[in-house]
């Protein structure tokens, strides 16, 4: 409690933990707030809070989700991430280590994405209060005049581009916190997608009409948001979703539908249909991009349904589930 | 006279003029919003003998609910006439498509008649209805016969009144209807064969061919179902696993051959509705194993339409008679999919230019605890009016979303309801767009604007989401409990008065979503119409892996066992037992840390999975279930191979004592479980094993009713048992609960006109609905 307390304690777990994992100019300058110069354009800002459970899991942490989340969210206004902060709330005795561990994490993630940690804050309570760490992030970012990708700007015709495998984040954190052993293990896909969006943007970026990592709630999720915002129906093909075997394996054991999990390093792209070949080609040439498939089309439907042609030759409607996957088979 | 009922469309007004003609009166008969409204004059003689024989001698096709008479001293015509509807009070009823006719069917096989042969004959007493309607008002001109128009001849019978074809919408003969056409498939631009198709078709079916045909409310494909070849490539081609085929036989006697028919069962194969009905089959079986496969019934019908009867005449014998579809997919109604999906199927098609405008799937009656019983209602039977109690007539408009699964809506007007036909799977795409589709047909169909919306509590059924979107301030969403929406529609259909004591709802169901957020389908409740409190259950059980558990029924037969003994004590119990082997080699470490960790494994007091998870434990459907109630029809057919003194004890389950209002009285099957080991390692036979558990089943549910009516508080009484859900489509349990409940001296009230399971769904919610509105 007293790293908390605001007093030398709470200054040397900063400065060796903290300024030290992230280090940068900014942060070293140990002001209360950075500043910094801004270009033209739009500027960009998101933020989120991880609450991750387990704290580590393969391919991860709760810190790289932390980084690479806040970056992607950025990143899919087709902007450019600029600089982050990281607010951390501690449980009472978690161990410094593991905090360490979680730091050292997030200051590698922000170097390899060129986004810098440059301000933030810590909190302890009390044992029971929290569950070992719970992180905040925000992220600035800025875009060049006239690019404004949105979700309510997809129309009927349009393409449906994915960037890789679905369901590895959900399946690696559920075998991991449940102890669940699959025989093989899964990797979470954790990543900053920004580089690839430039790439994307690159290619075609006056054709991008909207941007959205499927994130929780998993591709059906985010189908139907954006289903929803525009007044549109999507209809994708099962036969194009890239599954790692694995995963689709332990879907199978769990009983879960691949696309209500998780993803942490991927991107849905909605575009005119006439650049889709164009951007995709760019987005294989990527190493986050390499199994990017064109998955299926907007189409016009007022009632804003998701329908899966399935590989048996039929159709199915793909739900936006309010909670857990809750058995509707009577 | 205010007569209501099915009694639009149906030849009602012809009839009735005949009649007030016959006993000399005068005045005159017409269509109204209502029904059908009857102004007679005459000598009171002949108005008594009038109202009797309107009510004796009806038309085939209406069904009288009520006619209510009163004085008029208005002006009269000096004849009896018919007078043609008024604009503003539209035509508002549709009558289900109904079988051929016996005048109907002597005319095709009169070489002398006009319409000889001709496989599109109908008259007001028979023929397409529901399935060619695109609009309203019902007439010709918003059906799919507006392309065909009427010859000189069929148009005198259509206006005139004495004829049975007086306004027959869909009148045809060979000189101006619908043409059969026979389409080569999978071959492009071959030309079709137009004449002597049929002749053609029955050489092909008897050579062991599979055919496509075009049927009255969607694509069929059919094959000899004596050719085993021919009925496992259907299988293979078709990719349906496992789920039995209908047949279609040219007639009873044919039927006969195969199954035991009693004379009910004949009458309802003969009568105009013509569902498909589920017959014991002749032992030993007559038909290929492939035809039914693990069943001891037969699901047959007789020829439906003039089309049906000319192919069966020239067929060998009995036809499967299968929708024409792929796997699970809806049937189809368009030419050019089929041509699309049954060409890796069926070589030919046997087609027509009149086109199909709604799917109508064939209906599923069987005889069960002595009564006719609706398992799927469509063809025949949608959409005409479900008649309610009487205090109903004063509910405003509603519309009920129905269920998930076997989706039907309900629309509640005036007094009556109108249930949908079975529309099936909404997550099937298809499926939802077709439900989507009728929703809005039935709104025109039946001029009906509802004032209120009533839906499933279950937050991820698709009706429950789409009446969520369409509900708002001014149009509010009424959401009902699943079990207590199947209670109320036995209730309905049972005409049980809005003001009647509470019952006992014993739902013995596969899922559904509990007030509580688990998942129920093995209640008691104590019911109204408006209100239910949960008084008993099943004892909750883990679902491992959710809708996985439903397709592999050894999941829940593990995690019953794990329940029932717990983890370290199981491997002795299961020692040396075949299913220890078969369990080896299923990841049950896996599922054991799921149920551990609740890795989504959801508790589910369900009585359908109970019976998923015995028929496992005997070796039935163990692995995988490919259709619905698989396991529980396996056990069902199991238990029938069982004498009645072979299963005199049923298996013993422990009856928890009634508590609090909120912590209903729990049936634990830990005892049955350990008694049906026993069994199994004592070799009984699996047939009184089957037997016992259905009986000890049923033993404790009454047993813990007996409980519960004698224990509960003054305002907790109940004489009347209300049976409903899909487990009570099990023959055995609805005659062993009904027998033992009135033994014990309850009224027992069960499910005829609809379906015990979700397809009576949204009945019992238009019901609740109604009722609480009707409170407030
Ligand atoms: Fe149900
Ligand atoms: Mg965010
Ligand atoms: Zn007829
Ligand atoms: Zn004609």
């Amino acid at each position: 409690l007293s790293h908390g307390a605001g007093g030398r304690a709470m200054a040397r777990l900063i400065g060796d933990i903290f300024v030290a994992a992230f280090d940068n100019e900014m942060l070293r300058a140990g002001n209360d707030q950075s500043a910094f110069d801004v270009a033209g354009g739009r500027m960009v800002m998101t933020t989120d809070a991880y609450v991750v459970s387990p704290l580590f899991f393969p391919g991860g942490d709760i810190g790289l989700l932390a980084v690479n989340g806040t970056i992607n969210d950025i990143a899919m206004a087709g902007a450019t991430p600029l600089y982050m902060s990281a607010s951390f709330v501690i449980e009472e005795g978690f161990p410094l280590a593991d905090l360490q561990r979680i730091a050292q994490s997030m200051g590698a993630a922000s170097r390899a994405a060129g986004v810098p940690i440059v301000t933030g804050d810590t909190k302890v309570v009390e044992r029971g209060k929290a569950d070992g760490v719970f992180i905040s992030t925000a992220c600035v970012g800025s875009a060049p005049a006239g690019v404004e990708l949105s979700g309510d700007k997809a129309r009927p015709g349009d393409a449906i581009l994915l960037s890789g495998s679905i369901g590895d984040h959900g399946v690696a954190v559920m075998s991991r916190r449940q102890d669940l052993e699959f025989g093989t293990d899964v990797l979470s896909d954790t990543a900053a997608l920004h580089g690839l969006v430039a790439t994307m943007m690159t290619a075609g970026g006056a054709s991008i009409r909207a941007m959205r990592d499927p994130t929780r709630g998993g591709l059906a999720a985010t189908l139907n948001e954006i289903a929803h915002q525009s007044g549109v129906g999507a209809r994708i093909d099962e036969a194009a979703l890239p599954i790692k075997p694995q995963v689709a394996a332990a879907c199978e054991l769990l009983g879960l539908d691949p696309l209500n999990v998780a993803n942490e390093g991927k991107l849905i792209a909605i575009v005119e249909s006439g650049a889709a070949e164009t951007i995709l080609a760019a987005m294989r040439a990527h190493p986050l991009g390499a199994e990017a498939a064109l998955i299926g089309k907007i189409v016009a439907d007022d009632g804003r349904f998701v329908q899966m042609n399935t590989v048996f030759g039929g159709a199915r409607i793909v739900d936006w589930l309010s909670g857990e996957q809750l058995p509707r088979i009577c | 006279m205010r007569v209501r009922g099915c009694v639009q469309g149906v030849g009602f007004r012809p009839n009735t003029w005949r009649l007030a003609r016959e006993c000399g009166l005068v005045g005159e008969v017409r269509n109204d919003s209502q029904g059908v409204l009857i102004l007679a004059g005459g000598q009171p003689r002949d108005l008594k003998k009038f109202l009797a024989r309107l009510e004796r001698d009806q038309p085939p096709l209406s069904r009288i609910d009520r006619i209510d008479c009163r004085a008029f001293d208005g002006d009269l015509p000096e004849e009896f006439r018919i007078s043609e509807s008024v604009a503003s009070e539209a035509d508002t009823q549709v009558a289900p498509d109904a079988a051929l006719c016996a005048a109907c069917a002597a005319e095709i096989a009169d070489p002398a008649a006009r319409r000889f042969r001709y496989p599109f004959t109908n008259c007001t007493n028979c023929g397409p209805r529901l399935s060619i309607v695109r609009g309203v008002p019902y007439d010709r001109a918003r059906t799919t016969m507006s392309t065909f128009g009427m010859c000189e001849e069929c148009g005198q019978e259509y206006r005139d009144p004495a004829d049975r074809r007086f306004h027959a919408q869909p009148i045809a003969c060979p000189a101006c209807g619908p043409q059969l056409a026979l389409e080569r498939l999978g071959v492009a631009a071959a030309a079709p064969v137009q004449a002597n198709a049929l002749d053609v078709v029955c050489d092909l079916l008897n050579e062991g061919a599979i055919l496509a045909i075009k049927g009255l409310g969607g694509y069929q494909l059919a094959c000899d179902a004596r050719n085993g070849g021919a009925v496992e490539s259907l299988r293979r081609h078709k990719h349906r696993d496992a789920k039995p085929f209908a047949l279609m036989a040219r007639d009873l006697a044919v039927v006969h051959d195969y199954c035991h028919i009693s004379d009910a069962e004949a009458a309802l194969l003969s009568g105009a509705c013509a569902p498909i009905v589920l017959l014991r089959a002749k032992n030993p079986k007559r038909l290929p194993e492939s035809v039914a496969p693990g069943l001891n019934r037969l699901g047959f019908m007789l020829p439906t339409t003039p089309l049906h009867r000319l192919l069966l005449q020239g067929a060998g014998g009995p036809l499967v008679m299968t929708s024409g579809n792929l796997s699970d997919e809806p049937q189809i109604i368009d030419d050019q999919t089929a041509r699309e999906r049954l060409s890796g199927v069926a070589a030919y098609a046997l087609t027509h230019n009149r086109e199909i405008a709604n799917r109508v799937d064939d209906s599923v009656v069987r005889m069960m605890s002595g009564a006719p019983r609706i398992l799927r209602r469509a063809r025949g039977f949608a959409p005409a009016p479900i008649a309610l109690p009487p205090e109903f007539s004063k509910a405003p408009p509603l519309l009920a979303f129905g269920g998930h699964l076997k989706a039907t809506f309900c629309l509640l007007k005036r007094g009556e309801a109108i249930l949908s036909q079975h529309q099936g799977d909404l997550e099937d795409a298809l499926t939802f767009e077709d439900y989507r589709k009728n929703l809005a047909l039935y709104a025109a169909l039946f001029d009906h604007a509802p004032q209120a919306l009533v839906a499933d509590l279950h937050p991820d059924y698709l009706s429950s989401r789409l009446a969520r979107s369409r509900s708002s301030a001014a149009l509010p969403l009424i959401e009902v409990q699943h079990h207590h929406a199947h209670i109320a529609a036995c209730l309905a259909e049972n005409l049980y008065s809005l003001r009647g004591a509470p019952v006992l709802g014993l739902v013995l169901d596969g899922l559904g979503w509990g007030a509580d957020g688990a998942i129920w389908g093995g209640e008691l409740m104590l019911a109204d119409y408006r209100n239910y409190v949960r008084l008993g259950a099943l004892k909750p059980t883990p679902m491992p892996g959710g809708t996985a558990a439903i397709r592999e029924p050894w999941r829940n037969l593990y995690a019953h066992l794990v329940a029932a003994f717990g983890r370290a004590s199981l491997a002795s119990k299961l020692h040396a037992l075949e299913l220890d082997d078969f369990l080896r080699t299923k990841p049950c470490a896996m599922l054991e840390a799921m149920l551990a960790r609740g890795v989504n494994a959801p508790l589910a007091s369900s009585c359908g999975r109970l019976f998923d998870a015995f028929a496992a434990l005997l070796g039935l459907c163990r692995d995988r279930q490919v259709y619905e109630g698989q396991a529980g029809a396996y056990l069902e057919a199991a238990a029938e191979e069982a004498s009645p003194s072979d299963a005199e004890c049923g298996y013993p389950f422990t009856l928890g004592a009634p508590l609090s209002d909120d912590v209903p009285a729990f049936i634990d099957s830990a005892p049955m479980w350990a008694a049906a080991l026993e069994d199994l390692r004592g070799e009984t036979p699996r047939a009184i094993m089957a037997a016992r558990f259905h009986k000890g089943l049923a033993e404790a549910l009454v047993a813990l009713t007996q409980r519960l009516a004698r224990s509960g508080a003054a305002d907790r009484r109940f004489d009347t048992v209300a049976l409903s859900g899909g487990c009570l489509q099990n023959s055995i349990l609805l005659e062993e609960l009904t027998r033992r409940l009135e033994g014990c001296g309850f009224v027992v009230l069960t499910h005829r006109q609809v379906p015990a399971n979700d397809g009576g769904l949204a009945l019992g919610q238009a019901a609740v609905g109604a009722a609480r509105l009707l409170e407030s």
